[in-house]
């Protein structure tokens, strides 16, 4: 898939703002996702010429990261903590219970592109398991009920 | 007249509906014409009460929670605004158990005020250490801090003084301070709540570290799963610099210090100090080889500081109050206070910071007040996701490094999570290898595949399959694992896994009664 001629653009953008900055790519790859919202593969050449890098070391480089994106994911992003204190506190159910009602896996989205369902590994909530993060916002002591308004308001905001 | 109302801004404080907390008493006070002076300061930690809602009165402040917006409008008829009683009230806050009988010094101020109102900090003794800081030598500095014995609170317990030492003695025209703000670990949490509720302490402490070291530039490498610890660290640093805390000439003396904070990418493995610091570069988070340290090479080659956000939020106060005043708390070789943190299955969930020495059975039951479901406790893993898991017979160790490295568990980080007696620890064991074979950076072999075939073989015991066989396998692994990597994520794993192994082998299906420690 070819880069729309806007997105070019604002990677090009990116990779100049950065440019001259020791350890570039973190921040690069961070403002390319907050502005497209994934980084594409088409963006690895544009950055490894300008950076003089090779394109597998971009590549390495984002695959590396769980936070990078290789593809859009839906309007809303919902992550369930997997980790051991959330697991005390039956996070499992919770994970189970939100694959089951949105019928999709881990690192998929709805059909109607509302909802993207990811992992993660501790939101330091772990005061108040089991916690959830639905785009940047963590709710904790999540119980099904709190799940079915969160996928509920994720289809208004969409 | 006005009345002041505090309403924290803590994300997990957030997460249980403090801003719609926030915006339902608003509302009910213009509604019923009450003049109200609302602060949003961070929380105190007591998470069992969050939304924990503070009234300033004369006789000090009154503490509310957990409140809930349908509560806000019986708040307003018991004119809690005055502090008079209602069913959530709790008294005066710095009279209640759970946080009067704490040691708080690296959290002496987190949750009193506005968390980025550098006036208040200023107040509360802020900066003191950095004043007290720029009339010394860069070695009387560092021999403070040697002479406190502060080690690090990341969760290796290394002398901060003598890494501090390395990196002054090491010749360099460029050195950094990076900031470990890369809080992976389940059930901590300490390091967030310094950045999102007193974050100028770690500023102080960074800029205090360079003055010691000769550093003049310093990075916070913060986790992506922090975006609110984000925004206030950004604020702060903008505030500080303003004020001529940072940038050119620190509080018109000759030094220098610039600071920016630098977005990880959710890599558990980035938390390790050589891993962080190749992301730092723009590389994938592989694990080095040391040596080299970091204190003689380190970012970018250069002579480098690391230290976690515990660490050097706990220096100003050191500067301030001095070596002794810090040394006189804790116990043997472990000293001074532990930001401890309880998670998981507990009726009373938050932070404790106490001086080591405090056994988990004060902290599960005095504190945490047995578990949330009402169950018997099993067992808690300390230390994150690397910690032993430990079973009731050892729950009277008290809490200090050595006591815990001799029962090969660690106090790492001081996240305490504690399971109910539903827990299958075969199936934690499981849990641990499969973190391990998500976040390992791949470098070392036995970490990268031993993790794997780790979670092959406990479903094979689990299953019956020649158990005998692979339980011996399961173990040989495991030191394969401890011996042959580099870093603490292969090297550790098998800590939570042959704990569960040892304790709790009935849950692994094997014919011996679970043994006593």
């Amino acid at each position: 898939m070819a880069l729309t001629t806007e997105s070019e653009e604002k990677i090009k953008q990116l990779i100049d703002k950065f440019q001259n900055k020791p350890g570039a790519l973190l921040p690069l790859m961070h403002a390319i996702q907050d502005d497209l919202g994934f980084v594409p593969e088409e963006a690895y050449p544009l950055v490894a010429k300008a950076y003089q890098l090779s394109i597998a070391e971009i590549h390495g480089f984002v695959t590396f990261y769980h936070h990078f994106r290789r593809k859009p994911s839906g309007k809303n992003i919902l992550h369930i903590c997997r980790a051991e204190s959330c697991q005390s506190m039956g996070s499992e159910s919770i994970e189970q219970y939100c694959k089951d009602k949105l019928g999709i896996d881990y690192h998929e989205t709805t059909a109607d592109n509302t909802l993207t369902l990811e992992p993660i590994y501790c939101l330091g909530n772990c005061a108040c398991s089991p916690a959830v993060m639905i785009n940047e916002k963590v709710i904790g002591r999540v119980t099904q009920s709190k799940i079915d308004q969160i996928i509920t308001e994720s289809k208004v905001k969409a | 007249m006005s009345y002041k109302i505090y309403i924290p801004i803590d994300s997990t404080a957030l997460s249980l509906g403090a801003d719609d907390v926030y915006k339902a008493i608003q509302d009910e006070a213009s509604q019923r014409k009450i003049n109200l002076q609302i602060v949003r300061n961070g929380s105190r930690g007591l998470f069992w009460l969050e939304p924990m809602i503070e009234v300033e009165t004369s006789q000090g402040r009154i503490a509310y929670g957990p409140v809930t917006i349908d509560d806000v409008p019986s708040l307003f008829d018991a004119e809690f605004y005055l502090g008079k009683v209602h069913s959530l009230s709790h008294g005066l806050t710095e009279e209640i158990t759970w946080l009067k009988n704490q040691e708080r010094l690296t959290f002496a101020r987190a949750g009193i005020t506005d968390p980025i109102n550098i006036e208040e900090y200023e107040k509360l003794d802020g900066f003191q250490g950095l004043k007290n800081a720029i009339n010394l030598k860069p070695n009387e500095i560092v021999k403070i801090v040697t002479e406190s014995g502060l080690r690090g609170r990341g969760g290796a317990a290394f002398p901060t003084g003598i890494k501090w030492q390395t990196v002054l003695d090491t010749p360099g025209e460029k050195k950094y301070i990076v900031c470990n703000a890369d809080e992976g670990d389940s059930g901590t949490y300490s390091d967030r709540m310094i950045m999102e509720n007193d974050p100028f302490v770690l500023i102080e402490g960074m800029i205090i570290a360079g003055i010691a070291v000769g550093a003049d530039q310093g990075y916070i490498y913060l986790r992506s799963e922090y975006p609110d610890a984000l925004k206030v660290l950004n604020q702060a640093i903008n505030i500080a610099k303003e004020k001529g805390y940072l940038g050119k000439k620190v509080l018109g003396t000759d030094f220098n210090f610039e600071l920016e904070v630098t977005r990880a990418a959710g890599a558990y493995i980035c938390g390790e100090e050589t891993s962080l610091l190749e992301s730092l570069e723009g590389k994938r988070g592989m694990v080095r080889y040391k040596p080299p340290l970091p204190a003689i090479e380190g970012l970018y080659g250069k002579p480098t500081v690391v230290n976690n956000v515990i660490s050097l939020a706990t220096i100003p106060i050191i500067l301030d109050k001095g070596a002794k005043y810090y040394a006189d708390y804790g116990m043997g070789r472990s000293k001074g206070t532990l930001p401890i943190q309880l998670a998981g299955n507990l009726k009373k969930t938050g932070l404790i910071e106490k001086a080591f020495g405090i056994t988990l059975r004060e902290l599960l039951y005095d504190y945490g007040e047995g578990s949330a479901t009402g169950k018997p406790i099993k067992a808690v893993q300390v230390g994150g996701p690397l910690g032993a898991f430990i079973p009731e017979s050892q729950f009277d160790m008290p809490l200090d490094y050595e006591t815990f490295a001799k029962v090969n568990a660690v106090v790492g980080h001081g996240g305490i999570v504690a399971f109910d007696d539903s827990v299958d620890m075969a199936k934690m064991a499981r849990y641990s290898f499969e973190f391990c074979a998500i976040e390992s950076c791949g470098k070392c072999t036995p970490c990268r595949i031993g993790s794997t075939r780790g979670m092959e073989v406990i479903d094979k015991i689990k299953s019956g399959v020649e158990v005998e066989k692979n339980e011996k396998l399961l173990r040989d692994l495991a030191e394969t694992m401890v011996h042959g990597s580099l870093c603490a994520m292969g090297g550790m794993t098998p800590f939570p896994v042959i704990s569960a192994l040892n304790f709790f082998p009935k849950d692994f299906g094997l014919e011996k009664t679970d043994a006593k420690a």
